[in-house]
């Protein structure tokens, strides 16, 4: 009987180009899409040894981290980063490679676009120099973040030498309650195992609350995969992945697209197959979810209280959670809710697709974002903008206060002059809410695009199920 | 790459948990070119906001001022993926960082610029950082080539790394050079895959 076989174990077994016979294998990297601020040096070292780029039909490139985000942007909108900008349009034209420009109709986040375009496929290898490519593991693919070295390899050699993580399957079970999103079953992961538990695995989320959730919502499980500290976490595609692919721009078409459906199927994990770690989640009793210090794992439901240093057991949880507590001025013992904001930002490749745009909506519909408070949406990509607008999500979030922005990752990262002021409170729909993250001396929550446009509307940390049982005002 | 074979040089407990690559590198500090990057590592905990040094943070105490060695917490380097976070540690001298464990990405990183990061258990990584603290002058010895650090006062602590990421360290050899002898299995595996998944070549 053939061995039984894990989703990531078949993928690996098929790019294997060649075994070094110590444990390390050369992989072969089927997709890759390159951003502005992590490929700079790459392109200048390629060029220093008088190499080229193997396979730019492979290769991708976007502008996502550095552009501004008020309309009319242009590359001098955000000075710091206009060289940056400039070099990456030099790069891709000198190595004739596909750029989505600041202005094009294909722009927007890289992990947004990937799954959009149909860059990322289930099985393909897909590799970023960013730390959140895990993202596209949500249509089954094996997605990972690399350095800038690596973007290097992978543009002279379109293959990476690596030694095979471990596995671990981490099974949602249970139907998650009313107002609870794919986030907020994520940030649970987080906050029960934390932000080091997935070093050195590829992890496989199954279960049937995977199941149940819209692609849009997978690819936001995948996204915090690092938070977790996985550098790469994947969902075995389903009817779903493909009714999502479908007709997508890069997808396979026709004849091509059946011998691909075909091959898809055969993907999915054996009955059987063994992983080197295994994790339950019950999603049936979790609140909405908001982290209260500076690492992703210091979450808790919104129905409770900050917790004191020392309610932890370990002694570096502690001393974290003392200075956490001081940096994000929080008394322990008090509830999270009720606390005041001043900033509510939604966007970035954890939560701004459409689904995530509506679902804020929902919430802002009808109401008004409350005084003192600066609430923006920024949409994943230059699609989702348009799409929300067509059917009329921009109107909602205008007409409540929102700013309306152009797509890019904007205040997710700080690195386009959107910035949370220092000493200011801001909740978000992003992935980190490390020190300075937003800004220096920003102080960031992380939360569902729900609970971040509740937040926006009373002004305060709110449980979003108290607006959503409530109608609008 | 640089070689890494002897490092003789101070060594910096910073024993904080979860030191991620923000902290190491803010994005705002890594845009653009990476002249004078080690100016701007850690620059939250180092300067205050006018830009003048914050006399509290260690590195700008002269006893740990110009440290090549880092004594790190669990999960340093957990983040990001930008490579700016090694540069500006090589940038500012620091050749090898030791803790419990590592953010992935980092970990990799640092192998491709001549950044040793030594895994240790946890209590072997706290009685290194009270040798350091405890002792007159901080300065020890790191050496690849026997798997070593020597610490003051005769300590000695032994380490291994895999032995491909020694052999690598030792002879400064880049991963791209061994990638690119392998252009024939490349040949032979991309053409027998274009046949056999046709649709990953299509677009």
């Amino acid at each position: 009987m053939p061995p039984k076989l894990t989703l990531f174990d078949k993928i690996w077994n098929r790019h294997a180009v060649h075994q070094l016979g110590d444990g390390r294998a050369l992989i072969h990297v089927d997709r890759h899409v390159l951003q502005e601020t992590t490929s700079w040096h790459a392109f200048d070292a390629l060029r220093d040894r008088g190499l080229g780029v193997r396979n730019p039909g492979l290769t991708h490139a976007v502008i996502d981290h550095s552009v501004a985000t008020h309309a009319g942007r242009t590359v001098d909108s955000f000075p710091p980063t206009r060289d940056m900008i400039l070099a990456m349009r030099r790069h891709c034209e000198e190595f004739g490679l596909r750029l989505y420009d600041i202005d094009s109709d294909r722009q927007g986040i890289v992990h947004v676009i990937s799954p959009e375009l149909g860059i990322a496929l289930p099985g393909t290898t897909f590799v970023c120099a960013d730390s959140h490519t895990a993202t596209s593991g949500g249509l089954g693919a094996w997605a990972w973040g690399i350095g800038t070295t690596q973007v290097l390899h992978v543009l002279a050699a379109q293959m990476l030498l690596l030694r095979k993580p471990r596995t671990m399957r981490v099974t949602f079970n249970g139907t998650p309650g009313p107002g609870i999103f794919a986030k907020d079953l994520i940030l649970h992961l987080i906050g029960r195992q934390g932000v080091a538990a997935g070093t050195g695995h590829v992890v496989e989320y199954a279960g049937p609350a995977i199941r149940a959730l819209p692609i849009e919502g997978r690819l936001t499980v995948c996204n915090m995969s690092i938070e977790f500290g996985a550098r790469a976490g994947l969902i075995a595609a389903d009817d779903a992945t493909f009714q999502y692919l479908a007709g997508r721009e890069f997808a396979p078409k026709g004849a091509m697209w059946d011998a691909a459906l075909a091959d898809w199927r055969q993907l999915p994990s054996d009955n059987g197959a063994v992983f080197d770690q295994e994790i339950e989640i019950d999603c049936a009793a979790i609140a909405p979810r908001i982290t209260w210090g500076n690492s992703p794992q210091d979450v808790i439901g919104i129905d409770e209280q900050i917790p004191a240093p020392d309610s932890f057991a370990d002694a570096d949880r502690r001393a974290m959670a003392e200075r956490a507590l001081r940096y994000m001025d929080l008394t322990p013992g008090e509830p999270m809710a009720g606390t005041p904001i001043d900033v509510a930002f939604i966007g970035s490749c954890t939560n701004a697709r459409l689904s995530d745009l509506q679902e804020a909506a929902s919430v802002a519909r009808g109401r008004k974002v409350a005084p003192g408070v600066r609430a923006l949406v920024v949409p994943g990509s230059t699609a989702v903008k348009r799409e929300a607008e067509a059917i009329g999500l921009d109107r909602i979030f205008r007409d409540a206060g929102f700013e309306w922005r152009e797509s890019a990752c904007s205040m997710c990262v700080a690195a386009n002059g959107d910035m949370v002021q220092p000493g200011k409170r801001s909740i978000s729909t992003t992935n980190r809410n490390f020190e300075g993250r937003q800004g220096p001396d920003s102080r960031t929550h992380l939360a569902s695009p729900a609970m971040v446009a509740a937040a926006a509307v009373t002004g305060r940390i709110t449980d979003v199920r108290r607006l959503l049982n409530q109608g609008a005002a | 790459m640089e070689k890494f074979t002897v490092l003789r040089g101070k060594a910096v407990p910073m024993m904080r948990a979860n030191i991620n690559t923000d902290d190491i590198i803010a994005a705002q500090a890594m845009l653009g070119k990476p002249e004078r990057i080690g100016d701007r590592l850690f620059t939250a905990e180092r300067y205050d906001r006018d830009g003048n040094e914050r006399p509290d943070f260690i590195l700008n105490q002269d006893r740990y001022r110009g440290g090549q060695v880092l004594v790190a917490g669990a999960n340093f380097g957990c983040g990001s993926s930008r490579e700016a976070a090694v540069w500006a540690l090589t940038g500012y001298g620091i050749r090898c960082v030791i803790a419990s464990s590592f953010g992935e990405i980092f970990h990799d990183n640092s192998y491709q610029n001549g950044l040793l990061p030594i895994v240790l258990d946890e209590a072997t990584v706290a009685s290194i950082a009270a040798a350091i603290e405890r002792a007159d002058d901080p300065t020890v010895t790191v050496d690849l080539e026997r798997g070593e650090i020597r610490l003051p006062e005769n300590g000695l602590v032994r380490f291994e790394i895999p032995e491909e990421r020694s052999a690598a360290l030792l002879a400064g050899m880049d991963e791209l050079d061994l990638l690119l002898t392998r252009g024939d299995a490349l040949d032979a595996f991309q053409q027998r895959d274009r046949v056999a998944r046709p649709w990953v070549w299509e677009a």
